[in-house]
């Protein structure tokens, strides 16, 4: 048998745990969509979500979802918030998890280095998070890249912590011990023995953190925090809380409950992907049969 | 009198690998007041043996044949009459002391759950059996421990207190799994010494593969290999004058006896060598014994083995 | 040619617990011995008694408290990281569970490579040839390569482990109760492999195990070790 083949065999097997979770499946479908969406979102939109029609206009042929106060139509500001809200989380969750896993490695394997920096941690952790988003995004100028850097800010400890306590325990394994003693130096043994074995835990993570991102990006924003000038669906949401007769007329129905559905979908489909990647992570169930 | 017949009972479960035949077929009987000792190697499927008999296994699992325990067929029975067989007519000793018990309960509370699972009675009465149970296995001060969680117990206390939960209802069958598994030689000595004093009247299929302990404390031996028995002797005899080409095997491969290895590897459940499952190990191997598998023979009173050599 | 490979004088290593009212667990407490060049010294106790946490402050996996350790007339406990890690290839440990001693990331392949590549200037095709005749010695069929340590066996495994350390012609080499987790029919043939590597490489061992038939069959002398302190000589033949 080739390399080759083995590597797909593995794959194969992975792809096989994963989907035995039905809602792992489920999870990865609707996350597609919505990548698609993101992705393709000037292919798909029927309309540029900047342009103005007739405001308030309820569904039909030519507005699916209608169309807001001030005349944009909600289907495409809908496929365009994909995008904004999907590249905040994917962002933020890498840029923190890759923060955390250097921090998180340093600080498991060198015991000194590890007192430092978990003070630093726990000093962050004890803050309650979205209290302090709220607190540093009404003093910075709304935007993006603003809201990137708070969530990235306050993300790296949660991973840096739990990637150290997976460190703490794989770094007296016996393989370590092993490398060791044929004296490999510690970068070595961090990259190729340690760092294999606390992935999976980290893929985990960055799901998790992906799907706390949405829900704080849409919380922001709802409250007016958000980037006015990007069409997330939290913001969408802030201007439909805004219009004054959005209770008591039937409104609701496409400008609400569309972009409440979609933040609910995404969170969802992340937990799913999340619940089932949590059985690849075991390493009782991965590869080997269950006896 | 028998007490459990088990009669041409299969065991298998799908993997992704292929169907695990991991017991086929096993016909075994244990007797009243007698000790049974099952012992092969890891992967040999003698523990899913003796987890056949109390139907503890995951439902994808088929299990065969009949397990005759008193006149009635286990498989037979519905899953509440058989929650009312476990614990209290069949206990099991489990492997592995250190995670059998629930580190957060304390040891008292766990024996006693055992009990009033079972009996009607106070909690106060259960508690006071508990600690009676206790007192039984050896455990110093006994009153006292009973409100200790796992971790104040010392591996051996550990199973001590795993042998107090099997003893809890009285039960006419022990099904212990490999319990001297992971202790230290003096300790190891103590525990078969207690097992064997708290079993006088009981019987007890005793699953092992350290043969020194199952040659100290069991009246018949059964010799299991790739899912089936190959030799079943009273134990003065399958010690002193072993049958099987792999039960002699064993015997050498004790450092005692000079350290003389089986050569090759035990072969995987999934499928096993066509005709005697030993063959590609043995060294007695002739041309039948690839061919034709051989049944089980009786060789001399209450001797039996599986091998072409005697029959 | 020094005849002593291994001395050890005095070594402690004191653990201690609590903040206010310090308490110590003396795993090992006041140790000396000596082992000469070819010799395995068997080395028996209970569990608990300190003799795997002796077997690892040998090769300073862990520091001790105080005490000394020459190695071939170098102490052990004066060199820097950068020098001890120089000298750690000479040294090499066998453990108890052959499953914790191999990356289950990596192939067995990768496993045996893996000295070879951080410690020699072999190319890659010589290393290659290298981890196939290792696989021999051991005793493993070479398609074994491309498998992961899950796929095999535990007495495969220890095999895989044994190649790997002495893919760099150790002099030195403590086995922690590298039997212990196999089946008996395996024990001895590990034990025996073991036997046979030590002779035609003329390995200095330290056999630790907490069974003294085992111990008796693979050493030249026997310490029994109780409560962190070295109590006793055992007859080899009994």
């Amino acid at each position: 048998m080739t390399e080759k083949t083995i590597e797909l065999t593995d794959l194969r097997r992975l792809w096989d745990t994963y989907s035995e979770k039905r809602i792992g499946v489920i999870g990865l479908v609707i996350m597609l969509v919505f990548i698609v969406m993101a992705v393709f979102a000037p292919y798909i939109a029927p309309h540029d979500p900047y342009e103005l029609y007739n405001p308030m206009e309820p569904p039909g042929p030519d507005h699916l979802l209608g169309t807001n106060d001030i005349g944009q139509d909600i289907l495409s500001e809908l496929i365009y918030g994909a995008r904004v809200s999907l590249f905040i989380a994917f962002f933020v969750s890498i840029v923190s998890g890759l923060i955390g896993t250097i921090l998180g490695l340093l600080s498991g394997y060198y015991e000194h280095v590890g007192f430092f920096i978990m003070r630093i941690v726990d000093a962050f952790l004890a803050i309650p998070r979205l209290p302090l988003i709220i607190l540093i995004a009404a003093f910075m100028r709304p935007s993006i890249w603003n809201l990137v850097i708070i969530f990235t800010i306050l993300g790296w400890p949660i991973t840096t912590r739990i990637i150290r306590s997976e460190v703490l325990s794989l770094r007296t394994r016996n393989y370590v011990e092993a490398a060791r003693m044929l004296g490999a130096p510690d970068s070595y043994i961090m990259i190729k023995h340690i760092l294999p074995n606390v992935f999976p835990l980290l893929v985990v993570r960055l799901v998790v953190e992906a799907s706390h991102v949405i829900l704080a990006e849409s919380s922001l924003s709802f409250l007016g925090l958000g980037d006015p000038t990007a069409k997330s669906w939290g913001m969408i949401l802030h201007y439909a809380f805004m219009y004054p007769t959005i209770y008591i007329s039937d409104v609701w129905k496409w400008w609400m409950l569309p972009p409440g559905l979609c933040i609910v979908l995404t969170i969802l489909s992340l937990m799913f992907i999340g619940y089932a990647l949590e059985e690849l992570v075991n390493p009782r169930l991965r590869g080997m049969t269950q006896v | 009198m028998t007490l459990l017949k088990l009669k041409r009972l299969r065991t298998c479960f799908p993997t992704r690998d292929g169907l695990v035949k991991a017991v086929n077929t096993v016909d075994l009987e244990i007797g009243a007041n007698e000790i049974l000792g099952l012992i092969g190697e890891t992967g040999c499927g003698k523990s899913i043996l003796g987890m056949s008999i109390m139907r503890l296994l995951q439902p994808s699992t088929r299990i065969e044949g009949e397990i005759i325990y008193k006149g009635q067929d286990l498989l037979k029975l519905s899953e509440a009459e058989m929650r009312k067989i476990r614990g209290k007519e069949i206990a099991m000793i489990l492997q592995n002391p250190a995670t059998a018990l629930n580190p957060v309960l304390t040891v008292g509370d766990q024996i006693a759950e055992a009990i009033w699972l079972h009996q009607t009675m106070t909690k106060r009465e259960a508690r006071e059996k508990a600690i009676e149970v206790l007192r039984s296995v050896k455990i110093p001060s006994p009153e006292k421990m009973a409100n200790e969680c796992p971790h104040k117990f010392s591996g051996g206390m550990k199973e001590r207190a795993m042998i107090a939960i099997g003893l809890a209802c009285n039960p006419a069958l022990i099904i212990a799994d490999e319990p001297t598994r992971g202790l230290d030689a003096s300790t190891k000595e103590q525990i078969i010494k207690l097992m064997k004093e708290v079993t006088e009247e009981k019987s007890m299929l005793f699953i092992t593969h350290d043969l020194d302990a199952a040659a100290e404390i069991c009246d018949t031996v059964a010799v299991m290999y790739a899912g089936e028995l190959v030799e079943c002797a009273k134990t003065g005899d399958l010690f002193g004058k072993p049958l099987h080409p792999y039960t002699m095997g064993l015997l050498d491969s004790l450092p005692c006896r000079g350290l003389k290895p089986i050569r090759g590897m035990s072969p995987s459940l999934i499928d096993y060598p066509s005709g005697c499952r030993f063959h590609p190990r043995c060294d007695y191997a002739s041309a039948i014994c690839e061919k034709k598998h051989p049944e089980m023979v009786k060789v001399e009173d209450r001797h039996y083995v599986r091998c072409f050599m005697y029959l | 040619m020094i005849e002593v490979e291994v001395e050890v004088r005095d070594l402690k290593k004191y653990y201690t617990s609590g903040v206010l009212k310090k308490r110590y667990i003396k795993a090992v407490d006041g140790v000396s011995f000596s082992i000469k060049r070819g010799e395995t010294l068997g080395l028996v106790g209970e569990s608990g008694c300190g003799k795997s946490t002796l077997g690892k402050l040998l090769l300073r996996l862990i520091d001790p408290t105080s005490g000394e350790i020459f190695f071939d007339g170098i102490n052990l406990l004066r060199l820097n990281r950068k020098e001890l890690r120089k000298i750690r290839p000479r040294m090499q440990m066998i453990f108890q569970d052959p499953y914790a001693s191999l990356n289950p990331r990596m192939k067995i392949g990768e496993c045996i490579a893996e000295p070879l590549k951080l410690q020699t200037d072999l190319t890659k095709r010589e290393i290659r040839e290298r981890v196939m005749e290792l696989i021999e010695t051991v005793g493993l069929n070479t398609e074994h390569v491309n498998r992961y340590p899950f796929q095999l066996s535990g007495g495969q495994n220890q095999r895989v482990v044994l190649a790997r350390v002495i893919a760099l012609n150790p002099e030195f080499i403590v086995a922690d109760e590298p039997t212990s987790a196999l089946d008996v029919s395996v024990q001895a043939q590990i034990l025996n492999l073991m036997k046979e590597m030590k002779e035609k490489f003329t390995l200095t061992v330290l056999f630790i195990s907490h069974d003294l038939e085992v111990v008796r069959h693979m050493s030249d002398r026997i310490l029994v070790m109780k409560a962190g302190k070295i109590c006793g000589e055992e007859p080899v033949k009994s």
